[in-house]
């Protein structure tokens, strides 16, 4: 098969509901952004009305590398004080 | 999710509504609630046959539509023609409950008294009474075939329920409805695939041309009113195809001038003795396609599914 | 600096993300033989999940209601969307789905050999679903914690729907054995041609099946397949007996001493006949997947034409546009 019939690779957030972040959820094929989002739509909130949906090219995104010795990136996974869930949030604490 | 409870999810709360998997969220929503009485200057009869004209439109289609499974020319592409067969099954059987509800007559007599109104409707009811137009029944075709099918069928379908959900049958108003945000994603579908095809490469410009010649004949048949469509179009009940056309064929020439296509020059296919898919009067293809849906129905009428 | 100090401290750590239970991330330093086994064994679960459409898929056209109809079709299309989910996770490893689907066209990965086994009846269909869907359940709920964190979010939404399948499955049959004899004959007959194919389903016996060890240290996978075998069995006698049917095997008893049932071995020449080709679907599958692929060539041609147009601004609509002086 040509090179031309293969479709460039999308990755997809979805905000589930109102109020949420956009979420990665995952990728897909398509030849444009306007299949993208239908393909997207389709696959991944099938079924389901009422949230938002981003599509991105795969090769749009820069990332972080964790793996080349990152200084950027590495100390944060030992420092547990980064992470949200290090603080332990009394149940009465409202809007947190 | 543990080991120890591989089966944990069957019965997780809220995943017991199985209808949200198999016909889209939000259409048993639509329906309860909904007032069920027949307007009462309506003829039921009039009404049920029209029922069964839209229903059996949509049935046959989303037959054709399921055969693109696991067939189609990408793996999204499966998933999108699948939810297209799943909304327009959905509207069949809402349309063809509402037929036996206000004419129980129109309940095939073949049919088994346990099997439900829509399946004694769409798998006992012979050829000779199913009252889709003929474009619908044709053969799946290539890809192209499809797409100008789907443009031409969901521009027409939807022209029709945006007027139909004002229909003063208040069942046939929020079917119509709730098959307008369906039908609107439909026909954006075809939109954009006959942009691609047409537009795309000269070959695929070349399939698309031919896919439209092989279902433009059937066109004219879906603006052909019915002496049923007519009066109940009177009333206020149903829409007279007739009155969507100059609509439809703005969409249509829109699309086609974006795509690069000339609408075809291609007469009508010619109805027999006057009849055509309105009156019961099929292309020789609607009996395959019966022989297929109905046979394991038939062969076990006692059965239960 | 660099050379085999370094290239034990990455290993090492990397083991210890692992033990820890802790997810392996994309862009993560991973030892070669993780990556190649795990893009081997989520490519053959993607392909398992889009050659399975084509057994159930099968019954579409033909459902005996409506209601059937719908669910039947609604399944099917959610194995295209599971083999979706598992391609993007192939993705991140760096393996284009092309590739992988180039491998499955000419026979250079495998699927799941279940599938090359023929649906006779509609009541394959609700047996597909109680023990088809059943075992892969087994299988996967385990993989939603496996140590690839993309692979393991893809299975935690798979599992969700196979529950879905696997209900409806049961659901069909238990209306089918409470119809006519005939119905109830019909249902027996699928659970006889099924039920060993479906044990098959969780490989060959441990002692020959000589990569579990490795999966297991790199928590790909987390139980061997006697385990999850036995599982199955253990789920599913009960299941059976309400059910009404007798799952064809003379050995199966319940073993209290070791508080599982024993069964028979399933007929291992034959599931490596059928992995090696010689099924009765096999040619057929594999056949239906390539015409598929070739016929829809044009469109996807087409459609990528279109989309390099449209990034020119030498598509049609936008040449209308600018004479026009029109805005989209
Ligand atoms: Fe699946
Ligand atoms: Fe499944």
């Amino acid at each position: 098969m040509s090179v031309k019939s293969s479709w460039p690779l999308w990755e997809v957030f979805v905000r589930g509901k109102r109020g949420l972040n956009h979420v990665h959820v995952g990728s897909l094929h398509a030849p444009d952004a306007e299949m993208a989002l239908r393909n997207a739509r389709d696959l991944y909130t099938r079924r389901n009305e009422g949230v938002s949906i981003w599509v991105v090219p795969a090769d749009a995104i820069t990332a972080s590398s964790p793996d080349e010795k990152d200084p950027f990136f590495a100390p944060s996974g030992d420092k547990v004080y980064r992470h949200p869930t290090f603080y332990a949030i009394p149940e009465d604490v409202p809007h947190l | 999710m543990s080991f120890d409870n591989a089966y944990e999810a069957l019965v997780e709360p809220g995943t017991t509504d199985e209808a949200h998997w198999a016909f889209g969220t939000g259409f048993a929503d639509q329906m309860t609630g909904v007032d069920r009485a027949v307007p009462s200057d309506a003829d039921a009869g009039n009404l049920a046959a029209y029922c069964l004209m839209l229903a059996d439109d949509a049935l046959v289609f989303s037959q054709r539509l399921s055969e693109w499974c696991a067939n189609s020319p990408e793996l999204e592409e499966d998933v999108a023609l699948a939810n297209i067969a799943l909304d327009l099954l959905g509207q069949a059987r809402l349309l063809l409950a509402r037929a036996a509800e206000v004419a129980p007559e129109v309940r095939p007599a073949a049919a088994p008294a346990h099997v439900p109104d829509e399946d004694a409707l769409a798998y006992f009811r012979d050829e000779r009474d199913f009252r889709n137009v003929r474009m619908v029944e044709q053969e799946i075709g290539d890809f192209a075939v499809t797409i100008a099918r789907l443009l031409l069928f969901s521009s027409w379908r939807l022209a029709l329920f945006q007027r139909l959900a004002t229909s003063r049958d208040p069942v046939l108003a929020a079917v119509a409805a709730k098959g307008c945000k369906e039908l609107a994603y439909h026909r954006d579908h075809a939109v954009q695939w006959t942009l691609r095809l047409g537009d795309g490469t000269d070959y695929s410009h070349e399939r698309m041309r031919a896919g439209l010649a092989r279902v433009w004949p059937f066109q004219p048949e879906l603006f052909t009113p019915t002496p049923v469509e007519l009066r109940l179009a009177e009333q206020g009940i149903a829409v007279d195809p007739a009155d969507v056309r100059s609509e439809v064929d703005n969409v249509v020439d829109t699309v086609f001038g974006a795509a690069g296509l000339e609408r075809p020059q291609l007469p009508e296919l010619s109805p027999v003795a006057g009849h055509a898919g309105r009156d019961g009067i099929h292309t020789e293809l609607m009996g395959y396609l019966l022989a297929e849906m109905q046979h394991l129905a038939r062969s076990h009428p006692q059965a239960v599914w | 600096m660099t050379g085999e100090r370094e290239a034990d401290t990455l290993e090492r750590d990397f083991q210890h993300t692992v033990d820890a239970d802790q997810r392996i991330e994309p862009r993560d330093w991973m030892p070669d033989g993780y990556r190649r086994t795990l893009v081997r064994q989520i490519a053959q679960h993607a392909h398992s999940e889009i050659i399975g459409m084509q057994p159930e898929g099968n019954w579409i056209t033909r459902a005996p209601s409506l209601r059937r109809k719908a669910i039947l079709l609604a399944k099917v299309q959610d194995e295209a969307g599971h083999g979706l989910y598992l391609y993007a996770a192939t993705e991140t490893l760096g393996a284009a789905r092309e590739d992988l689907t180039q491998k499955l066209l000419v026979g250079k990965q495998k699927y799941s050999s279940i599938f090359n086994y023929p649906t006779l009846t509609f009541a394959d269909v609700g047996v597909i679903g109680w023990l088809v869907d059943g075992a892969a359940i087994c299988n996967q709920v385990p993989l939603c914690r496996t140590s690839y964190g993309p692979y393991a979010r893809a299975m935690i939404r798979i599992c969700k729907e196979e529950s879905f399948h696997q209900r409806q499955g049961y659901e069909l049959l238990m209306t089918m054995m409470g119809g006519t004899d005939e119905q109830r004959a019909m249902v027996q007959d699928a659970v006889n041609r099924w039920w060993w194919p479906s044990l098959m389903m969780f490989g060959p016996p441990d002692d020959a099946s000589p990569n579990t060890e490795q999966s297991m240290r790199w928590r790909i996978k987390r139980h061997t397949n006697d385990e999850l075998r036995q599982k199955f069995v253990d789920m599913t006698v009960p299941q059976a007996e309400k059910l009404g049917v007798t799952l064809p095997d003379p050995e199966l008893r319940w073993n209290a001493e070791r508080g599982h049932y024993d069964f028979g071995a399933p007929d291992w020449d034959e599931f490596w006949q059928v992995v090696k080709g010689n099924g009765p679907c096999n040619a057929q599958r594999v056949a239906h997947r390539n015409r598929a692929h070739e016929e829809g060539a044009w469109v996807r041609e087409a459609a990528a034409a279109y989309a390099e147009k449209r990034a020119r601004g030498l598509d049609r609509l936008a040449q209308q546009q600018l004479a026009t002086g029109g805005v989209a």
